[in-house]
């Protein structure tokens, strides 16, 4: 198989806030009863997280689990790990109507850090980023492609949106955290 | 700007976050219904000024369809509610009846 590589390659741009491509990133989907016990169990198992409540997102110690609607969750994992994880959390949901899929190379991933990473997501999305906190996931939209952000901590935005735009939300990240550009200055 | 609480997430979407569906409730008519029903069923909507009941789906968010109760004139939100459901919950029929006693009902 070829090797594979992140949308943009890590590329990344020095603002007021420090846009990056994050790089490989192993993301699976997950669509189930999220309130059986067997979904708890398979997502314990494989990321080490908790089940994460409604629009919360819970770090484990191979990886995180997002709460992305009532019948859906992303797992954040090790991108060699991904291809495992799927295998492993599907036969543990053998007996249950779920979903496991691996979506990470549909995917790319940003890292926003920066102390004012709330603002710079604050001029693209319509979501209330202020009561953001980590541990906190919100799927929205940035200008006009879907996306979804946390924080990792309270300088750190992670921002998840489909492969095929990650040079429009590059673009739109690089513009919004261009000097000069500052609200709250 | 129209500020839906979306009853899956939990959080406020403004309506470009949103999808609108149109009216709520319809009742569905299919084959063997009479002309007149599935006319109306297919084309008769309701425009009215005031209490409103909608679809809506949380469209770059979840994605689920919800239900909205709202105002067309003043835009007043009186609240939002699951999918499943054939009608208006009582909590959001009490709060349109409380702002407006006078209101003739949701049908």
């Amino acid at each position: 198989m070829s090797n594979a590589v992140s949308a943009l390659q890590g590329a990344s741009f020095d603002g007021y806030c420090k846009v990056e491509e994050a790089g490989l990133t192993g993301m699976i989907t997950l669509r189930g009863e999220l309130a059986s016990a067997g979904v708890a169990k398979a997502v314990k198992a494989v990321t080490g997280a908790a089940m994460p409540g409604q629009g919360q997102i819970t770090e484990g110690a191979k990886g995180r689990a997002g709460w992305m609607s009532p019948d859906e969750l992303l797992l954040i994992v090790d991108h060699a790990d991904a291809p495992a994880v799927v295998q492993a959390a599907s036969t543990s949901l053998a007996g249950e109507h779920a979903l496991v899929v691996n979506v990470s190379d549909a995917r790319a991933v940003f890292r926003v850090k920066g102390a004012a990473c709330r603002e710079v997501i604050a001029k693209l999305a319509p979501a209330d980023t202020s009561v953001m906190q980590p541990g906190m996931l919100r799927r929205t939209r940035i200008a006009q492609i879907p996306a979804a952000f946390y924080l990792e901590d309270d300088e750190t935005a992670v921002l998840v949106c489909f492969r095929s735009v990650a040079q429009y939300a590059f673009d739109l990240l690089k513009d919004a955290a261009k000097p000069g550009g500052e609200v709250f200055g | 700007m129209l500020i839906l609480e979306c009853p899956y997430c939990g959080v406020m979407a403004d309506e470009t976050d949103l999808h609108g569906g149109g009216e709520a409730h319809l009742k569905r008519f299919g084959p063997g219904s009479s002309d007149d029903d599935f006319e109306t069923y297919l084309f008769h909507r309701k425009n009215p000024k005031g209490v409103h009941f909608e679809r809506w789906r949380h469209v770059s968010g979840c994605g689920k369809w919800f239900h909205a109760a709202r105002n067309t004139m003043t835009l007043e939100v009186y609240g939002t509610y699951s999918a499943q459901t054939t009608e208006p919950p009582k909590a959001i029929v009490n709060a349109v009846k409380k702002k407006h006693p006078e209101w003739e009902g949701w049908t």
